[in-house]
């Protein structure tokens, strides 16, 4: 943002985005919409409380438990619900499996729907008008900027969220993690993983 | 590599932040406060915020997670503002009218203070 310094050296200057924003907050705290105490909750929530190791623990569970991962197929909402990640907005999940032959990828074509119950906030580039144009018309020339090249015969099926209805990818488990815990799974998971323009991590 | 008409995804092996500067925080926490109040269902919300990211402006290809950041934020506050005047909630003058007031209390506030309101009345 361009500031406004020239003869104004000793004094604040606050940016028109700042003033707006900081209008309509103390317009709403004044008419008693909303209280300031509940919008600094808000943030701390969305900023380190919640986060994609919510998510990772889902998908670890999952590998681990194939019940919990029979559950999560079938109604995801509930099975995610019953961890105690519940959406703030009431949206329904969906948890898609990438499996042999088969790459899912996450998208909000609209505007910016997002799982936060289990990823936390989405990265810039998912709410980008390149990634929400490209994911669906070139899904491969996208993952492959993220440095993600999938066989020929892996066929990339992608998934538009809405308001209503989001997605969480369950990634393939890595290969070589034969008897490992959920614990020492969830690592591996990494929150591109879950929105499909990576796969899980390699075991060290 | 992308191809020849697409802009280059922006960050994505990076680990950016969700937000470039603390306007667009409070913008995000408004929004989700009042919906949590009852004032708007996030499906409504969802509305707005897409028919204005639906009619923004192109990014240019040389923005940095940061324009595109603030770019991104530019339609969720006009979203926010739309619908909270859509509601009868907040009248676009009245607005423009505290903004400026809270302009000439930043002006009015040596550099370190904390921003008073009443100081731009």
């Amino acid at each position: 943002m361009p500031h406004d310094h020239h003869d104004h050296e000793d004094h604040s200057q606050l940016d028109d985005m700042t003033a707006r924003v900081m209008a309509l907050e103390k317009l709403m705290t004044d008419k008693g919409l909303v209280d300031p105490a509940a919008l600094d909750a808000i943030l701390d929530t969305y900023e380190t409380r919640v986060g994609p190791r919510n998510g990772a623990r889902v998908v670890a569970r999952a590998w681990t438990d194939p019940a919990f991962a029979e559950a999560l197929t079938h109604d995801a909402t509930t099975a995610i619900h019953a961890m105690g990640f519940g959406g703030r907005q009431g949206e329904h999940l969906t948890a898609v499996f990438n499996k042999p032959g088969l790459h899912n990828l996450v998208v909000c074509t609209l505007c910016s729907c997002y799982p936060w119950s289990v990823l936390g906030l989405p990265p810039v580039w998912y709410k980008s008008m390149p990634y929400r144009a490209r994911a669906v018309s070139e899904p491969r020339a996208v993952l492959a900027e993220f440095g993600l090249t999938l066989p020929e015969d892996t066929a990339v099926r992608v998934w538009d969220s809405t308001a209503e209805m989001r997605y969480i990818v369950i990634p393939q488990r890595p290969e070589g993690t034969d008897g490992w815990t959920a614990e020492q799974l969830e690592p591996l998971v990494s929150r591109d993983s879950m929105i499909g323009t990576a796969l899980a991590g390699v075991p060290a | 590599m992308p191809s020849e008409t697409a802009a280059a995804i922006p960050g994505p092996r990076d680990a950016t932040p969700h937000f470039f500067a603390p306007w667009q925080a409070r913008a995000f926490a408004l929004t989700v406060a009042l919906s949590e109040a009852g004032h708007f269902a996030w499906t409504e919300w969802a509305e707005h915020l897409g028919a204005r990211i639906g009619t923004a402006t192109p990014v240019p290809d040389s923005a940095t997670p940061g324009d595109h950041a603030e770019h991104y934020y530019l339609s969720w506050l006009a979203a926010l503002e739309d619908l909270l005047r859509a509601k009868g909630l907040a009248e676009a003058a009245l607005i423009r009218d505290l903004a400026e007031t809270w302009q000439r209390a930043a002006r009015a506030t040596p550099h370190g203070t904390p921003i008073r309101f009443e100081a731009g009345l």
